[in-house]
């Protein structure tokens, strides 16, 4: 198991996002944490990083507690956060945002950075762009790249599509698809028929619960349940 | 137009050491989002230790030395122990680093006496040069020359290295640059001790050019490095730059056209600027 998040609650403010979510991630898998807005997606994800710390529960990565550690020592256990808005550096340009993310300069980065280069051609044709002026699609290329040209075995990525056009979020599909054959993947999605097409497992959160979980193709089949959960059929 | 040329050159000095105090302001307070008000009593203390060095080895490249230390463990200490416990909190910040400023201030008095103290120019910088009808002054140009080269080096040191282009990352967005696995509390303190040291070699710098110091010129000179940040816009070192050429430059061309509006200026031209770009010339959209 790679990850291992058990029952965590999370307070913003005063506000008791998470009362207890519960989930794990295996290795070369995508998990997907599905639920209406608001139930507390994106909160799980960051307290995972460690940008909301979380008040009660446990989280292990690779079988070592993670939860009470500051951000950039999760991150550099090995763990690649693609926030909701991307987190561009908007006056930076591609090039430096890639600098400011580069852990090492080692082979291994560089060839990272190349294989991520390769996937994503556009962050090449506009390397020396300032982030600021990148379409949203790019935006959140650059913000997978960057995650993802460290030497991280998981990613955690929230709601890539938000925003993007079919044909876009169609191409990061095929992108996220890729990267699950180097690495697992903890994703964050609105878009359903996105996640049903790229996840192996799913999590519904609810109220800040982990109400319901499984294989995808079971999701994919029970129409009562996405109506209950999703609102879809 | 021999005083215009003198005009501006003491214009072009005092921006410079302008510079040399807003820069560090403006990187604090866009970087970590603190609101240094003692940042101005670095500027005495580096005033003071440069002068009492100087005075003890005669050597004036002592006296900036000293002056760097005092900066450096000074700025260490302040980040330490007085501003990392109010991080995210301005009213502890402004409170805090009010409170500190007046410490400081009568600690220099405690330290050096309540007396002003005379600075010496060393002799390889005193006098001018004659070009054609105007004085240029050397100790003014020197001020000119060491602001620009400091200028120069803080320019590559946030474009060309990744250390400097962290920093810049943690001006737009510092969780994302956590997010990304940098220690961003340790760039916190490394931008603070470089501000501080600045405040600190512009105080050394100044004091030969006023020929006196006193304790409470920081507090003096802060105030006009607040509008400098202000003007120029937080986090932006040629924003800095530019807006400190122009206080200085209004402040010289007013104090001898029209004295009585010098301080007045730099307030208008801060109110002018604001209502035209409120972030600043140079802001950062955040």
């Amino acid at each position: 198991m790679l990850l291992e998040v058990e029952d965590i609650e999370t307070y913003i403010g005063q506000f008791h996002i998470l009362q207890g979510v519960s989930f794990q991630a295996q290795k070369g898998e995508v998990t997907v944490l599905l639920g209406r807005n608001g139930a507390g997606k994106t909160t799980t994800l960051r307290s995972i990083i460690g940008l909301s710390p979380v008040a009660k529960g446990t989280i292990r990565f690779k079988g070592e507690p993670i939860h009470r550690l500051p951000t950039y020592q999760v991150v550099r256990k090995g763990i690649g956060y693609v926030p909701e808005d991307q987190g561009i550096f908007g006056d930076l340009t591609v090039e430096e945002n890639m600098k400011v993310a580069m852990q090492k300069k080692d082979a291994e980065t560089m060839e990272r950075l190349e294989w991520i280069l390769n996937l994503f051609p556009d962050l090449k044709k506009f390397w020396r762009k300032k982030g600021g002026h990148l379409s949203g699609g790019q935006k959140q290329m650059l913000a997978i790249a960057r995650a993802y040209v460290n030497k991280n075995d998981l990613l955690l990525i929230d709601e890539p599509s938000k925003g993007l056009s079919p044909i876009m979020v169609e191409k990061l599909m095929e992108s996220i698809v890729e990267m699950k054959k180097m690495t697992t993947v903890i994703l964050v999605e609105q878009n359903y028929l996105m996640a049903s097409q790229v996840g192996d497992r799913f999590y519904i959160i609810d109220d800040g619960k982990t109400v319901e979980s499984g294989l995808m193709k079971e999701l994919r089949e029970n129409e009562q349940l996405r109506q209950k959960y999703l609102g879809i059929a | 137009m021999e005083l215009l040329i003198n005009l501006s050159i003491n214009g072009l000095a005092t921006g410079l050491l302008l510079f040399l105090l807003a820069s560090g302001l403006s990187l604090i307070f866009g970087l970590m989002d603190v609101l240094n008000f003692s940042h101005g009593a670095l500027f005495a203390w580096g005033a003071y230790a440069g002068v009492w060095a100087y005075s003890v080895t005669g050597s004036f490249v002592a006296g900036i030395a000293a002056a760097l230390i005092a900066g450096v463990v000074l700025g260490f200490l302040l980040e330490r122990f007085i501003i990392q416990p109010v991080y995210g909190n301005h009213i502890r910040q402004i409170l805090i680093t009010l409170g500190m400023m007046l410490v400081l201030n009568e600690l220099l008095k405690v330290v050096w006496g309540p007396d002003q103290k005379s600075a010496a120019t060393p002799s390889y910088l005193s006098g001018s040069w004659l070009l054609g009808d105007v004085t240029l002054i050397k100790y003014r140009l020197f001020i000119i020359v060491v602001g620009l080269i400091v200028f120069v080096l803080l320019y590559y040191l946030l474009n060309h290295t990744r250390m400097g282009l962290i920093v810049r990352a943690g001006v737009i967005n510092k969780e994302m640059v956590q997010a990304l696995g940098i220690n961003i509390h340790r760039v916190f303190m490394g931008v603070f001790i470089l501000g501080s040291a600045l405040a600190a070699l512009a105080g050394a710098l100044f004091a030969p050019y006023s020929g006196v110091i006193y304790a409470e010129l920081g507090m003096e000179f802060a105030i006009l490095a607040f509008i400098v940040v202000v003007i120029g816009g937080m986090g932006n070192i040629v924003g800095s730059l530019m807006a400190a050429l122009l206080v200085g430059l209004t402040g010289a061309y007013l104090a001898y056209f029209v004295p009585e509006l010098s301080l007045a200026a730099n307030m208008l031209l801060m109110a002018v600027i604001l209502l035209w770009k409120p972030s600043g010339l140079f802001g950062v959209k955040r």
